[in-house]
């Protein structure tokens, strides 16, 4: 009973430290961990999940087709930040965001389909 | 011989021929094949299961041509892993046909990736038909990656801006439009206003009494906005033809059979010769349809249209491939 009490705060601990690196976006905060190098949103359903994602400048975002039929990953800023060739089932997109800013993104093929990374 | 009307119109509100229960009656019928015939304002609706015995001149009339959409070949997922399979038995079927169509139209996805093989494994099928000429347009499956040009290289020659054109056939007009490309963040289908422009200046010259047919691949009505089923702008290119007594708008992209009238445009879309979508709003997304395999081919089909001179409106008639 108290090993799963201390196990749950261990994890209560490690998602605090996990938010902390989100909403600060540094590493300091974290305590000597490094940030993600990478992270991921997924395409279910016709969505993008999660909807808005934010990162520290220099996160690599990787996004995964599960659906069974194809979609794209496209900034709707001009000239666009990002843009990706079709993706099938389970192919795969990354981007590397360098700058700061909001990139609004939307797949080029179903348009209803919208998405937004937020780079600290 | 001998099959009557099953119905009349009994109100008749929109002073447009229809009524809510003849409307409703012809939609119920439309998953399993249906046919609405428009003769002196009143609308007349047959069971497929009778139509061998209507009157051949009911049927075939002055022009026959038939329909097909979203062939998506090279799609290979559980809901259809034969769409070849699929198409070649859509094929069967038009040749099977008691008035031989003269040509086809195809409402787009005609491939599913855009990949050259694709497209090469759908001609190589549709040689296989007894009409000889498909007129396409493009689906948004066939525009992946580069705008549509591969696209326009085989299938657009002799179209306008992004592959758009019209033509003649024995006193019908059709009109073939884009609406899969330059689309927007959070937007539908869209025809843009070069499109939209070239579409005034096409059909102002004609005589308010020609029958037009408009084809396209994404509904040119409100089906489902929020799965993204319908046009931004197709409301003006609906405006251009008003003065226009028959209309006929034949679309494809929901992978089922629906259909509206209003006024004198009758809309309608066709099944899909590869995989079913769901019903609008039924299911988590509009993705493929899973169903039994024995029941696949009851939710495929073809759509046969015939134009009778002096009619309002084409028969428009859904047959499914099982």
């Amino acid at each position: 009973m108290i090993r799963r009490t201390m196990s749950i705060f261990g994890l209560a601990a490690l998602v605090l430290v996990s938010l902390g690196m989100l909403f600060n976006g540094s590493a300091s905060v974290a305590a000597n961990t490094p940030p993600p190098a990478t992270t991921e949103v997924k395409i279910d359903n016709f969505s993008f999940t999660p909807a808005t994602l934010e990162v520290a400048a220099g996160t690599t975002v990787t996004w995964t087709n599960r659906d069974d039929i194809p979609h794209t990953v496209v900034s709707v800023d001009d000239p666009k930040a990002f843009k990706s060739k079709v993706m099938d089932t389970d192919e795969k997109f990354s981007f590397t965001f360098t700058k700061a800013g909001t990139y609004t993104y939307f797949c080029s093929v179903h348009p209803k389909m919208t998405g937004t990374v937020v780079v600290k | 011989m001998g099959e009557k009307p099953k119905d009349e119109i009994l109100h008749d509100h929109n002073n447009d021929g229809v009524d809510r229960r003849g409307f409703l009656k012809c939609m119920a019928w439309a998953g399993t094949g249906a046919l609405c015939v428009m003769q002196g304002g009143v609308l007349k609706s047959y069971s497929m299961s009778g139509i061998k015995e209507l009157d051949a001149q009911k049927m075939a009339g002055e022009l026959s041509f038939v329909q097909i959409s979203d062939s998506h070949m090279g799609f290979n997922k559980p809901a259809n892993p034969d769409v070849a399979g699929t198409l070649k038995a859509a094929i069967d079927k038009i040749n099977g046909l008691a008035t031989p169509p003269e040509f086809m139209l195809h409402t787009g996805d005609i491939s599913h990736l855009s990949k050259p093989e694709e497209f090469d494994t759908v001609d190589q099928i549709l040689k296989g038909a007894s009409a000889k000429d498909v007129f396409y347009v493009p689906g948004e499956h066939d525009v992946l990656n580069d705008d549509g040009q591969q696209y326009r290289e085989r299938y657009g020659k002799g179209t306008k801006g992004a592959g758009w054109y019209s033509f003649d056939k024995k006193g019908v007009h059709f009109i073939g439009l884009v609406n899969v490309l330059n689309l927007k963040a959070g937007g539908l289908g869209t025809l843009g206003h070069e499109q939209l422009e070239w579409m005034e200046d096409d059909v102002a010259h004609l005589k308010s009494s020609t029958p037009i047919v408009v084809f396209a691949h994404i509904p040119l009505w409100s089906v489902y906005p929020e799965w993204g089923w319908g046009t931004e702008d197709s409301a003006q290119a609906l405006a251009y033809l008003k003065k226009f007594g028959s209309v006929t708008v034949l679309n494809g992209h929901i992978h089922q059979t629906m259909q509206k009238i209003e006024g004198n445009v009758t809309f309608h879309t066709a099944a899909s010769t590869s995989f079913p979508q769901p019903q609008p709003g039924k299911a988590d997304s509009p993705g493929p349809m899973k169903v039994p395999a024995d029941q696949l081919r009851s939710l495929l089909g073809i759509t046969d249209v015939n134009y009778v001179r002096g009619q309002h409106a084409l028969a428009v008639v859904d047959s499914t491939l099982g």
